[in-house]
């Protein structure tokens, strides 16, 4: 039998590691996307423990709809890298910077 | 020490392993390559908590998709490494800081706010089987079908959405306008002509 409490601690140790990885690389917007794609995982691992905590199946059908909204915000995403890498001819963030005023 | 209980060490090892090479590794495509790594390890860990159906979308669609649309981008664009990974020394003491404090204090919240962390949370969902995906399916078809239709919604915005952005118009291909089409007018078809005799 695994205790509740070891997939909530890994689930937590991943979420701070997708969160010190952003910190990581300032610079690397594409690492920036992965290490949010990590949290979202981390977050996926709580919302079945806590289903099956609870015996409820709609933990699972909400890391379904995650799952849905993750693919469409990870597509728009990189094809917002796509036309920043046209335009500036990198991918380094302190170039978005010059967006403002 | 039971069976599930190695599985779980073991595996809950690799996608800990593999979440620190993503975050920590020079080349971006490593890096992509160790989250398909995680991905199937976080797979096979939701398979020990009977999601075997999004276990296997996990696989299908993550792997299958988004993370080979990361892959495709991160090797179209020519990237400057070094140029990238400059600071991460100096941005290092930071990392580990946030890393250890959002650690403890979700550690603690956990251990702390539930009474019965030390339950074992591998049971069944039964609803109308035993089948977690007819269980899946039921209630996505009768509770969940809003839901259901609106993030199908926004997959098609999705689409719409990264085609727009990233599609570039070729001036040698001929585009027809509507509205320019729908707005024109006689005189701009036609030209009428007086004779200049006026005798027809």
């Amino acid at each position: 039998m695994i205790p509740m409490s070891y997939y909530l601690i890994l689930s937590s140790v991943l979420f701070s590691i997708s969160l010190a990885g952003i910190f990581l690389n300032r610079k690397n917007i594409i690492i920036m996307l992965m290490s949010l794609e990590l949290m979202f995982l981390s977050i996926n691992f709580n919302f079945i423990v806590f289903g099956n905590l609870l015996n409820d199946l709609t933990g699972q059908i909400f890391v379904f709809f995650i799952l849905t909204v993750v693919a469409a915000e990870s597509a728009i995403g990189l094809a917002i890298i796509v036309v920043l890498y046209r335009n500036k001819n990198s991918i380094n963030v302190e170039d978005i910077a010059r967006l403002k005023g | 020490m039971s069976i599930e209980l190695i599985i779980f060490f073991v595996f809950s090892s690799l996608l800990i392993i593999s979440a620190i090479g993503v975050v920590t590794v020079n080349n971006p495509v490593k890096s992509a390559i160790y989250l398909v790594f995680a991905f199937f390890t976080s797979a096979v860990l939701w398979l020990l908590l009977n999601a075997e159906f999004l276990a296997i979308i996990l696989i299908l669609v993550y792997v299958g998709a988004v993370m080979v649309l990361f892959l495709f981008v991160v090797m179209m664009l020519d990237i400057n490494i070094s140029e990238l990974k400059e600071g991460f020394v100096n941005y290092f003491p930071v990392g580990a800081i946030v890393f250890l404090i959002t650690t403890a204090l979700l550690i603690s919240f956990f251990q702390t706010q539930f009474v019965d962390v030390d339950k074992n949370i591998i049971n069944e969902i039964k609803i109308i089987g035993d089948d977690n995906t007819k269980n899946l399916g039921y209630l996505l078809y009768t509770e969940y079908i809003l839901a259901f239709e609106i993030s199908a919604i926004i997959l098609l915005l999705g689409i719409v959405s990264a085609i727009t952005l990233t599609h570039q118009k070729n001036p040698a291909n001929k585009y027809q306008i509507p509205s320019e089409q729908v707005n024109v007018k006689k005189e701009d078809r036609i030209k009428i002509i007086k004779d200049k005799e006026g005798d027809l």
